[in-house]
C-alpha cells in the first residue's frame, strides 16, 4: 500500500519538477504513439471505407480475418517485425531495428487491424436510408462515402482513441523492435518493466500514472477535434438565415 | 416525361415487380397506390435510378437511363426523392436542404439564398440553424421535401411520404406537394398506400398489385370501375361473386346471385359468370315494413342484419341477404331506422351503381 501512495507523491512530484529523463521519456511515448495513431488512422479510415463501401467476394472472411487480428499479441508483431528489420532481414537494410522509427511501424502494424474493423462497424452503423437519401440528392460515389464517413465521426473518433490506447499501452513491441535504450527507444511501458524488474515499484507506479494522465490530454484533444469538426461543417451551410 | 417499358425487378426468385409499362406525362401528380409490400417502393427507386430493373427500359425525358453511371447521375440530378422515412444528418437544417446544392458545386452565397428560399417553402425558415436530429417527424419530412425541392428538380418522387405522420402533419405535406405542383410545374410521382389521400391529390392513379400495375386511370375510374375484384377490394368495396347474367338487353342486363334478381348496366352477354361491386355507400336501407314507399331503387333486397360496426362519422351495416351486402350510412339515420343486430330491413341499389366484373379467368377483360 505504502507504493502506491509512495508512487503518488513520486510522480505529482516528478511532474512538478520536470524531472528530465521521465520527461524524455514520456515525450518519446507520446510522440511514437500517437504517430503511429495518425499513420494508422490515415490507412485504416479509407481502408474501412474501401471495404464496407464495396461489394466483393469474400468480404465476409476479410472482415473475419480482420477482426481475428485483434487478438494478435504484441510479442508476436514485435517477433514478426523483428525478423524482417534485423540486420539479416529481407529489409535489414533499411536499418529500423532498435530506432523510434521502427517502434512506430511496429505499433501501425499492432493496431491497423482494430481500427479498420471499428470504422467498418461505424460505418455499418449509418442508417441505409442516410445513403440512399444522399445518392438521391445527386451525390457522387465518392461524395457519398465523405458524408457518411462524417457522419460516423463519433464512432471513427472511438476506434482511433481505441488504437491509440492500445498503441501507447502495449510493452511487446517497444521492447522487441526499440530495445528500451535509454535515452534513445526507453518508453514509459519499457520503462515501467525495467524499474519493477529492480525493485523501484514506487517509480513503476509515478511513470504508470504519468501514462495514464497523457492519454487523458490526448483523448481530450480528439474528442474536440471531433466536436470542431462538427461546427466547421455547420460553417460550411453558410452563414445563417437573412431577417 | 418519364416511360416505363416492360420493367422487371426481382430479388431472387421473387419478383417485386413484373412487366410494369407506364407513362408518366409532364406537369402531373400521378400516385402510385396498392398495399404493403406490393412494389410501390421498387418501382419508385428505379424511377430514381438507386436500382437497376432486371429487365426493362426507363426513359427520361426520351433518354435511355441505362447508360452508364456518369449519365445516370445527370439524369438523377434532374429529379429528387422524399423517402417514407425522413433520413436527415446528424446536423443543422441549413446544412441538411444544402446537400444537393454542395454535390453540384453551387457556390455558398448561391446556396445559402436557395435553401432559405426553400425552408421558407414548407414554413420551416425559422428552423435554420437547429440541429435536425432534434425535429419532429412531420418536421423532419418537411425538411426533405425542403431538401429535394432545393435543387428544382423536374420530378419530384415522393415513397409513401405522409406513412409515419399523424394526419395534421400529413395535410400539411399534401398541401405542399399539391403547391409545388401548381406552383413549379414540377412532375410529381408519389406512392401511397392510402386510397384516399390518393384519390386527393394525383390527376392520374395507378394501381399495383402483387408487382403488377393493374390499372391505370383517372380517381373515379379506379373507385367506380375497378378493373379486377383485388382492385375492388382496395378501393373500399366488398365484391358479391357467384352471380350469373340471365339476359342483357342493350346493356341493360338481369343478373341472378343466389335467388335475388339484379339489375345493372354492363355489355357482359348472357350466361356468364359475374362479380357485382357495389360501393357501401351507395347501398340504401328503409325498414321493411315500409314498402309503401317509393324509390327509384329497381334492385330492392329483404334482409337481416348481421352486424352494424361504428366507422367514424358513419357505421358500417352487414345485411344478410343470402350473401352479405354492406351499407354505409350516417350514425343518424341508423339511429332515426331504429337498425339493430337481427332485424330486417330492404337493402336498395340502383342499377347504376353496380360494377360489374367477368368472372372467366381474365379479370382484365371486363370493366
Amino acid at each position: 500500500m505504502s507504493d502506491i501512495t509512495n508512487g503518488i507523491v513520486q510522480a505529482i512530484d516528478l511532474i512538478i519538477t520536470l524531472d528530465p529523463e521521465v520527461m524524455q521519456i514520456a515525450v518519446l511515448s507520446l510522440y511514437i504513439s500517437l504517430s503511429a495513431t495518425i499513420i494508422a488512422a490515415l490507412i485504416a479510415i479509407p481502408a474501412g471505407a474501401l471495404i464496407h463501401f464495396n461489394d466483393f467476394s469474400g468480404k465476409r472472411a476479410v472482415i473475419i480475418l480482420i477482426q481475428t487480428l485483434y487478438s494478435v499479441p504484441t510479442v508476436v508483431v514485435g517477433l514478426v517485425l523483428y525478423l524482417l528489420i534485423s540486420k539479416s532481414g529481407p529489409l535489414g537494410f533499411i536499418g529500423l531495428l532498435f530506432t523510434p522509427q521502427g517502434m512506430i511501424l511496429g505499433q501501425t502494424v499492432l493496431i491497423i487491424p482494430i481500427m479498420i474493423g471499428l470504422v467498418i462497424s461505424a460505418l455499418r452503423g449509418i442508417d441505409r436510408g442516410i445513403s440512399d437519401t444522399l445518392v438521391s440528392l445527386g451525390a457522387t460515389q465518392f461524395q457519398m462515402i465523405i458524408e457518411i464517413v462524417r457522419e460516423a465521426r463519433f464512432a471513427i473518433l472511438s476506434a482511433v482513441v481505441l488504437g491509440f490506447g492500445r498503441a501507447i499501452a502495449e510493452v511487446g513491441v517497444a521492447m522487441m523492435i526499440g530495445g528500451n535504450i535509454r535515452d534513445h527507444t526507453r518508453v514509459l511501458t519499457t520503462a515501467i518493466t525495467l524499474e519493477t524488474g529492480m525493485g523501484n515499484f514506487a517509480l513503476s507506479i509515478a511513470l504508470g500514472i504519468i501514462l495514464l494522465v497523457i492519454a487523458l490530454i490526448v483523448v481530450v484533444i480528439l474528442n474536440l477535434i471531433t466536436s470542431a469538426l462538427s461546427s466547421d461543417m455547420q460553417q460550411i451551410a453558410g452563414g445563417g438565415p437573412h431577417g | 416525361m418519364i416511360r416505363i417499358e416492360k420493367l422487371t425487378r426481382a430479388f431472387g426468385a421473387k419478383e417485386a415487380l413484373r412487366d410494369v409499362t407506364l407513362e408518366i406525362r409532364r406537369g402531373e401528380i400521378f400516385t402510385l397506390i396498392g398495399p404493403s409490400g406490393s412494389g410501390k417502393s421498387t418501382l419508385i427507386r428505379l424511377i430514381d435510378l438507386l436500382d437497376s430493373p432486371s429487365s426493362g427500359k426507363i426513359f427520361f425525358d426520351g433518354a435511355d437511363t441505362a447508360g452508364p453511371e456518369k449519365d445516370r447521375l445527370a439524369i438523377r440530378r434532374r429529379m429528387s426523392m422524399v423517402f417514407q422515412k425522413p433520413a436527415v444528418l446528424n446536423t443543422t437544417v441549413a446544412e441538411n436542404v444544402a446537400f444537393g446544392l454542395k454535390f453540384r458545386g453551387v457556390p455558398a452565397k448561391e446556396a445559402e439564398e436557395k435553401v432559405n428560399f426553400s425552408l421558407n417553402l414548407v414554413g420551416l425558415a425559422d428552423l435554420y440553424r437547429r440541429k435536425a436530429v432534434t425535429l419532429s417527424g412531420g418536421e423532419m419530412q418537411r425538411v426533405a421535401l425542403a431538401r429535394a425541392m432545393v435543387t428544382e428538380p423536374e420530378v419530384l418522387l415522393l415513397d409513401e411520404p405522409t406513412a409515419n405522420l399523424d394526419p395534421v402533419s400529413s395535410e400539411m405535406i399534401e398541401d405542399l406537394i399539391v403547391r409545388i405542383n401548381k406552383r413549379f410545374g414540377t412532375t410529381i410521382v408519389m406512392s401511397t398506400h392510402d386510397m384516399l389521400q390518393g384519390q386527393r391529390l394525383a390527376d392520374r392513379i395507378g394501381v399495383i398489385m402483387d408487382g403488377l400495375l393493374a390499372q391505370v386511370g383517372s380517381s373515379s375510374e379506379i373507385l367506380y370501375q375497378p378493373k379486377g375484384r383485388q382492385i375492388a377490394r382496395f378501393v373500399g368495396i366488398d365484391a358479391i361473386t357467384g352471380g350469373q347474367v340471365i339476359e342483357n338487353t342493350g346493356g341493360h342486363a338481369l343478373i341472378r346471385v343466389g335467388e335475388t334478381c339484379f339489375e345493372a348496366l354492363t355489355d357482359i352477354p348472357g350466361g356468364k359468370w359475374v362479380s357485382l361491386c357495389i360501393r357501401p355507400e351507395d347501398v340504401t336501407l328503409i325498414p321493411s315494413d315500409s314498402v309503401s314507399e317509393k324509390t327509384s331503387m329497381r334492385n330492392r333486397i329483404v334482409g337481416r342484419i348481421k352486424k352494424i360496426v361504428p366507422s367514424g362519422p358513419f357505421v358500417r351495416v352487414t345485411v344478410d341477404c343470402g350473401f352479405p351486402l354492406i351499407a354505409l350510412i350516417t350514425r343518424r339515420s341508423c339511429t332515426d331506422l331504429g337498425l339493430s343486430p337481427g332485424s330486417l330491413v330492404i337493402a336498395g341499389v340502383k342499377a347504376t351503381a353496380i360494377h360489374v366484373l367477368q368472372e372467366d379467368g381474365d379479370r382484365n377483360a371486363a370493366g
